[in-house]
């Protein structure tokens, strides 16, 4: 059962990928990523990650692709003839060497190493977000608070770069 | 049992998607969406081996860099905005004016 829900999510996320890259529609894209965070979110259900599956859904889905959307519509582009650059057809050649070679280096990887203390029955005892705030707040506070002072960083960036001139205005208004 | 080469090599085809996405689309609003695949792809290998491996450090930088991902859409998409204000195309080889 659970190979059937790993093999849904895994297809019809590479699928919505590469609909992603393929489609000419920039608003066509904009649904086909929306489809693909989705999908990786239920991997995440899939490998015990029940907190960042709801982040994936909220902050990903609900935030940033909204975004995304809304500089769509707002700068209403045309979609040119030719989508691609010009070079495309010269790149797709050794990126699909280069990715079976990588793929036959994972699948014949053993992956092992030293295990933590997080199992997975440690980590239903309290629940997923239990253990990840316990750990966010003990070794990772300092991380965590310069992820704060970037994110305000970021958007004062954002308001400042996307701010109309000044000059601009003056200039319009005479 | 899922084997953990399974979640590596999904999370390896999206970053290659998302890194041809960057390598040859011409607009500047699917280059970044291309971006967000790859840091997608990223965090699918992070929590992959946090649950493998039995330990909780994946899961939480994987929560950074999806804040990280927040602050680069909203820096890209004021890019853009100023970009599209002064000259009206977004198609990214004709972004020229730095290029030496």
């Amino acid at each position: 059962m659970a190979f059937v829900f790993f093999a849904y999510f895994a297809v019809v996320s590479i699928v919505a990928g590469i609909l992603t890259v393929a489609l000419k529609n920039p608003v066509q894209c904009g649904l086909a990523l929306l489809a693909l965070l989705l999908h990786v979110s239920g991997l995440f259900v899939m490998l015990n990650a029940e907190f960042l599956w709801a982040v994936q859904v909220i902050v990903y889905a609900g935030a940033i692709l909204v975004l995304y959307l809304f500089v769509l519509m707002l700068l209403n582009l045309k979609t040119d003839d030719r989508y691609f650059h010009a070079k495309a057809p010269y790149l797709l050649a050794p990126a699909a060497i280069g990715l079976t070679y990588l793929l036959f280096l994972l699948v014949r990887s053993p992956f092992g190493g030293s295990r933590g203390d997080a199992s997975p029955a440690a980590i239903l005892l309290n629940g997923d977000a239990h253990a990840i705030g316990i750990k966010m707040f003990s070794e990772y506070l300092l991380q965590f608070e310069i992820i704060g002072v970037f994110l305000t960083g970021a958007i004062v960036g954002a308001i400042v770069l996307a701010k109309t001139p000044r000059s601009i205005e003056t200039r319009r208004d005479a | 049992m899922i084997p953990l080469s399974a979640y590596v090599a999904v999370s390896a085809v999206l970053f290659a998607t998302g890194l041809l996405g960057v390598l040859i689309r011409r607009n500047f609003i699917i280059v970044l969406m291309s971006v967000e695949i790859m840091l997608n792809a990223a965090t699918i290998n992070l929590v992959a081996f946090s649950h493998y491996l039995e330990a909780m450090q994946g899961q939480i930088v994987a929560l950074f860099i999806i804040a990280i991902a927040a602050g680069e859409a909203a820096i890209g998409l004021a890019i853009i905005i100023v970009v599209f204000r002064g000259k009206i195309s977004t198609n990214v080889d004709e972004m020229n004016l730095l290029k030496w």
